[in-house]
């Protein structure tokens, strides 16, 4: 289970990003977090793990208190987290098998990991996961010779290959198609349904959000304004959430069931340019 | 909006740089007067210009017929030299290059660490190799050992610097998916900025070969040992036929690891 107890991120600019945020994840519990640029999504995720230090607040995983660990302990606690990234994040220059293997950096030394001499089990492991994600034939390509889906399949298996008890994920399918957009979110729950794996998944796309998770959240100006089910995302709630708009193209008839409805392509470009935002953030929280 | 406006505007021009129209003439004006007046300061004494055409012929002229034989001894252990010199201090500077160049990279590194790696590489740079090469002779005497520090020396402010502006300008988000799994400090620079930066420190390496094979050249002048020692006292012997041979083997070698290095650079891409 993920604790978030009143989490606050200010940057040094003086930008709010988080204004204490408190929520609970259940264990297996798939949550998508939505909300406009700039709202804290990323800082959010990124504030569990503390890739972005919190200012204040307390984060639990289980009974670990991620606040407050020291360098060492905190390194162990990022292997129980895995992290899928805008954008896949792979190094590109390196094979789809060593984009795995580096999933298992925070349980091998570092010579081992230089010379490549990853564990039997661990080889193993990685070799199902890219079978379970459909990339089977292209274990020695180099990640920049993938396609987008090809490469959000290889940053799916990195973070499982960490064995996580919670799947971090950010804006998974912010630079593909409206189909492999589909396939990917669709992995990304299977794969959490079969390992009973908690997620947090930051999503711009309305439509998507509400075909692919059981709850959603609503985060604006790094507060909490929406926390339920997908089906209660009235015009009214997602005013609430990103401002004045025309909602009727966006929101997912509750009593239709098929997944065809969202590809419609109006829906798929409702939000965009996070990546600049992220970026800014990313770069505020460096050093 | 222009049919609103009635009138259709067709003139166009370019903002000026500079906006007031008198500061942007006197600055015009004042720079082509300096120009003129600097140029005028130039003291060229014709008389000596005449007289050095001479020379100057005399010059071309042994590059016509250059020779390799008479002083073949002095030049092919010139060369030797000069190689030997050259291959050591590229390989000792790059060895000493990497880890300050990844010190000196603000991103990765502690505050400490990278004001201490800056300092060494704005004292390498600071310093032209001759200057070096005068201080390196004057401490362990002519010949090649001096030469071999100074290029050393000279490579560490160069390969370090770009490395660590390397660094700086990786794609960020690499190195953080890889700090996300739980890796290490190193296991942080070998994943994730390592291969990033591989490709570009192989180029400047092969390059900073060259450089040094040149540089290598230009300090024997100054006493520190190789192809350059060899090429001064054919200069000072009036012997411009085995100068010739001298600087035309230098520019084969250098063509020859330009076209090498270029080759090898395509290659790691």
């Amino acid at each position: 289970m993920l604790r978030l107890q009143n989490l606050t991120k200010t940057y040094r600019t003086g930008d709010r990003a988080l204004n204490g945020v408190s929520l609970t994840v259940e264990p297996g519990q798939v949550v998508g977090l939505i909300g406009p640029s700039g709202a804290g999504k990323s800082t959010l995720i990124r504030c569990i793990n503390r890739l972005v230090e919190p200012s204040s607040g307390q984060v639990t995983l289980g009974d670990t208190a991620l606040t407050g660990l020291g360098h060492g302990s905190l390194r162990r606690a990022r292997r129980r987290i895995g992290m899928i990234f805008q954008e896949y994040a792979l190094v590109e220059r390196l094979t789809v098998m060593e984009n795995v293997l580096s999933g298992r950096l925070g349980y091998v030394g570092f010579w081992r990991s230089f010379f490549r001499k990853f564990p039997p089990d661990a080889v193993s492991k990685a070799y199902a996961l890219l079978d379970r994600v459909g990339l089977s034939d292209h274990v020695d390509k180099r990640a920049d010779a993938l396609s987008g889906g090809q490469r959000q399949r290889v940053g799916i298996a990195r973070a499982l290959a960490q064995d996580p008890d919670l799947l971090l994920v950010d804006e998974p399918t912010a630079s593909l198609d409206p189909k492999t957009s589909r396939q990917i979110m669709r992995l990304i729950v299977e794969i959490c349904d079969e390992r009973g794996l908690p997620a947090i998944i930051n999503i711009h796309d309305v439509a998507l959000a509400q075909s692919f998770v059981r709850r959603i959240i609503g985060l604006k100006s790094g507060e909490v304004v929406f926390d339920g089910a997908p089906n209660e995302l009235t015009d009214a709630v997602l005013t609430r959430i990103y401002g004045e708009e025309d909602w009727s193209a966006t929101i997912r008839p509750v009593d239709e069931e098929s997944d065809d409805q969202v590809d419609d392509p109006d829906a798929e470009a409702e939000h965009h340019g996070p990546a600049e935002v992220l970026d800014r953030e990313r770069m505020a929280g460096l050093s | 909006m222009t049919a609103a406006a009635g009138t259709a505007r067709a003139v166009w021009r370019r903002p000026p740089l500079i906006r007031n129209p008198r500061l942007r003439w006197a600055i015009y004006g004042g720079s082509l007067v300096y120009l003129v007046l600097a140029f005028a300061s130039v003291d060229v004494n014709w008389t000596r210009v005449y007289e050095g055409l001479d020379r100057g012929l005399r010059f071309v002229e042994g590059f016509l017929v250059p020779d390799f034989v008479s002083r073949w001894g002095d030049i092919a252990q010139g060369m030797q030299e000069s190689l030997t010199m050259t291959v050591t201090a590229t390989v000792v500077g790059i060895m000493v290059s990497v880890p300050i160049g990844i010190g000196a990279a603000r991103n990765i590194a502690p505050l400490p660490i990278y004001l201490a790696c800056r300092g060494i590489i704005a004292l390498s740079r600071s310093f032209q190799e001759i200057i070096i090469a005068i201080l390196f002779v004057a401490m362990f005497g002519f010949g090649p050992f001096a030469g071999f520090l100074t290029l050393s020396f000279a490579t560490i402010g160069f390969l370090a610097k770009l490395l660590a502006e390397d660094i700086e300008d990786i794609d960020e988000a690499q190195a953080e998916a890889i700090r996300s799994t739980g890796a290490g400090w190193w296991q942080v620079v070998n994943y994730g900025i390592q291969p990033q930066v591989m490709p570009r420190l192989i180029g400047l390496s092969l390059y900073r070969l060259d450089i040094n094979f040149r540089e290598s050249s230009v300090i024997g002048i100054v006493g520190a040992g190789g192809i350059g020692a060899t090429l001064n006292t054919a200069m000072d012997r009036y012997e411009y036929d085995s100068a010739a041979a001298i600087l035309i083997l230098i520019i084969v070698i250098v063509m020859l690891a330009e076209y090498g290095s270029s080759i090898i650079r395509q290659r790691v891409q």
